[in-house]
């Protein structure tokens, strides 16, 4: 075999094997895919959204408690960690040099990879046992808890890529410091932050562990963040973990729902960032 | 090129480089006892320990365009710089010697730095419009030095800018479209337009046309050429027909020392220093 021909062959072996490693990759997100959507669209139908949990033993119902306690929770962690999270960012891209800035980072990477049993357990020392009482609140400051990170970090990335000029430009009109982050380069990375956001939230809207010890439960239907709130995610780890085979499709069927907010934010994140950039030519 | 020193030395009114024919005007001769806009004196520049400038000491004149030039590196931009305190956002930077501007040292205790930059405007070489609409980008400093009382005073102000900077024609129709939907040469005209907003005295220009092309370029002259009736202008520049065509004075820097400051027809055709005459006529930079 001349030298050529068996570099060629070389790199399209190589090649071969990249495609392939893509395709490995994939299977088993379609395999989830195809499961979640050939088992839970058999149970979806229009009271899974409207009707509250049957009782035991009785067919039908649906979870609309659960649906809307599920974003209530994504909501309220959303409010607590939306504000913490871009302004820590800004610090840590502000200050980028200073030890606090690196500890920040290092908090927020620590934070990151904290497992979200533990978040939940903590959030319960101070949220729940203080008030003798499992609450929306409480759930959703777990949830933010997880997501302050994600903010934080993509923030900062974001930030840094702001080209310099930008902030010069502010400066050299007679603009303040912060004025000239917050007025002008805050919102020249707006969109990929809303992406950031965005992503957290589909991330967190999934969790399940750190809601088990603070938002808890609740075969009812409420509004009020003081009251136990059932969301989707233990909705499915309970019908899941039930004997009755009912119980088994409404958690199919709660789980395609869940897979499908998380794909519409991702759908939404990547809409959002076109249409800003678009806006901006 | 030695033909083109020659001719120089003799005195001849001759552009250095090429055919270009010899500067269009005469400078304005600067009154030397009139007080200086800009007086610098004994300049030292350091990034950490690495001394950038060194001894500078210039006089700048009001209404007038004074053009930076010397090879890359010797310190224009760093001096330029120095004149509205960019240079304090460099970590590690340190500054020696006095600038003072009307009479005030701009590096005393006392002096609001956000007040200084919005008197001395700066247009930096590579184009950073905002991304905002174009008239929120000649709005910006308006807005946040508060310098407008109505809505109707915001839009006048934004309009006579951006036709001070030669844009107002090309844009009347799309105030509202994005910057970023403007040409290279239409986004410098807009930075100026947004540097003139704010109304400074001192006009700092980093090789503005640098990124242009010919007629683009042509426009930023003949608006510096129309500017210097209202601000002090200094504009760094690598192109020495430019330099020639735009200011009154010139000053060159070498290696962080300033080497010759005279007006710009005696710099390109009869400079005192060698070095001046070698940079001028292409020997070296
Ligand atoms: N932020 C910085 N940190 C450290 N050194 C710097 C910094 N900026 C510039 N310098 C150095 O200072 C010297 C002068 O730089 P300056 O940018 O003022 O040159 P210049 O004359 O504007 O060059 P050019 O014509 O290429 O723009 C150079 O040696 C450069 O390496
Ligand atoms: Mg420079």
């Amino acid at each position: 075999m001349s030298r050529t021909s068996r570099r060629k062959l070389l790199s399209a072996l190589f090649v071969g094997f990249c495609a392939l490693s893509v395709l490995l990759a994939l299977v088993p997100l379609a395999l989830i895919l195809f499961f979640v959507v050939s088992q839970g669209i058999q149970s979806l139908n229009v009271a899974f959204f409207t009707h509250m949990p049957a009782p035991v033993g009785e067919a039908g119902g649906g979870m609309a408690n659960a649906i809307v306690g599920t974003l209530i929770l994504t909501a309220l962690g959303s409010i607590f960690a939306v504000p913490i999270g871009i302004l820590s960012g800004v610090y840590t891209s502000e200050y980028g040099g200073t030890r606090l800035a690196s500890a920040i980072r290092f908090a927020a990477d620590t934070l990151n990879g904290v497992p979200s049993i533990v978040i939940g357990v903590f959030v319960y020392g101070i949220a729940v046992l203080p008030f003798k009482q499992f609450s929306a609140m409480a759930g959703g400051l777990a949830l933010g808890i997880m997501m302050i990170p994600i903010i934080a970090r993509t923030t900062e990335e974001l930030l840094l890529l702001v080209p310099g000029t930008m902030r010069e430009g502010a400066l050299a009109l007679g603009a303040t410091r912060a004025r000239a982050v917050f007025s002008v380069v805050l919102p020249a990375a707006l969109p990929g932050i809303i992406t950031g956001v965005v992503l957290a939230l589909a991330r967190i809207a999934g969790e399940t562990a750190p809601l088990l010890f603070t938002a808890f439960n609740n075969r009812f239907f409420t509004t009020k963040l003081n009251q136990p709130i059932a969301s989707l995610t233990v909705q499915v780890y309970t019908y899941a973990n039930s004997p009755y085979a009912d119980w088994h499709r409404q958690a199919w069927a709660g789980a395609l729902v869940l897979v499908s907010i998380v794909f519409l934010c991702s759908i939404f994140a990547r809409l959002a960032t076109r249409r800003l950039e678009a806006m901006r030519g | 090129m030695l033909l083109n020193a020659e001719a120089a030395k003799a005195g001849q009114p001759r552009a250095p480089g090429a055919d270009s024919p010899a500067p269009a005007r005469e400078s304005v001769v600067p009154n030397p006892e009139s007080d200086p806009k800009i007086a610098v004196a004994g300049l030292n520049f350091y990034y950490g320990p690495n001394r950038v400038l060194d001894g500078v000491t210039l006089k700048i004149h009001p209404n007038q365009v004074t053009a930076l030039i010397g090879p890359s590196g010797c310190g224009k931009s760093t001096f330029l710089r120095s004149l509205n305190r960019m240079n304090d956002i460099v970590p590690g930077t340190r500054v020696e010697g006095s600038i003072l501007i009307d009479g005030q040292d701009i590096y005393a205790p006392s002096v609001d730095v956000v007040d200084l930059r919005r008197r001395v405007g700066m247009v930096f070489q590579k184009s950073n419009p905002f991304p905002k609409s174009i008239f929120e980008n000649v709005a910006y400093g308006l807005r946040i030095n508060r310098m407008t009382r109505s809505r109707e005073e915001l839009g006048g102000r934004v309009e006579a800018s951006l036709k001070a900077a030669a844009l107002w024609d090309e844009v009347r129709d799309r105030l509202h479209a994005s910057a970023l939907s403007l040409s290279g040469g239409q986004q410098q005209r807009l930075c100026i337009a947004r540097a003139l907003a704010v109304e400074p005295e001192i006009l700092l220009m980093d090789e503005p046309a640098s990124a242009l092309d010919p007629i683009a370029t042509q426009r930023i002259e003949e608006l510096v050429y129309q500017l210097k009736d209202r601000y002090t202008i200094v504009i760094v520049t690598h192109n020495m027909q430019q330099a020639a065509r735009v200011s009154d004075v010139t000053a060159f820097f070498w290696l962080g020392k300033l080497i010759e400051s005279d007006l710009t027809n005696k710099i390109f055709t009869a400079p005192a220093e060698k070095l001046t005459e070698d940079y001028v006529t292409g020997r070296f930079g």
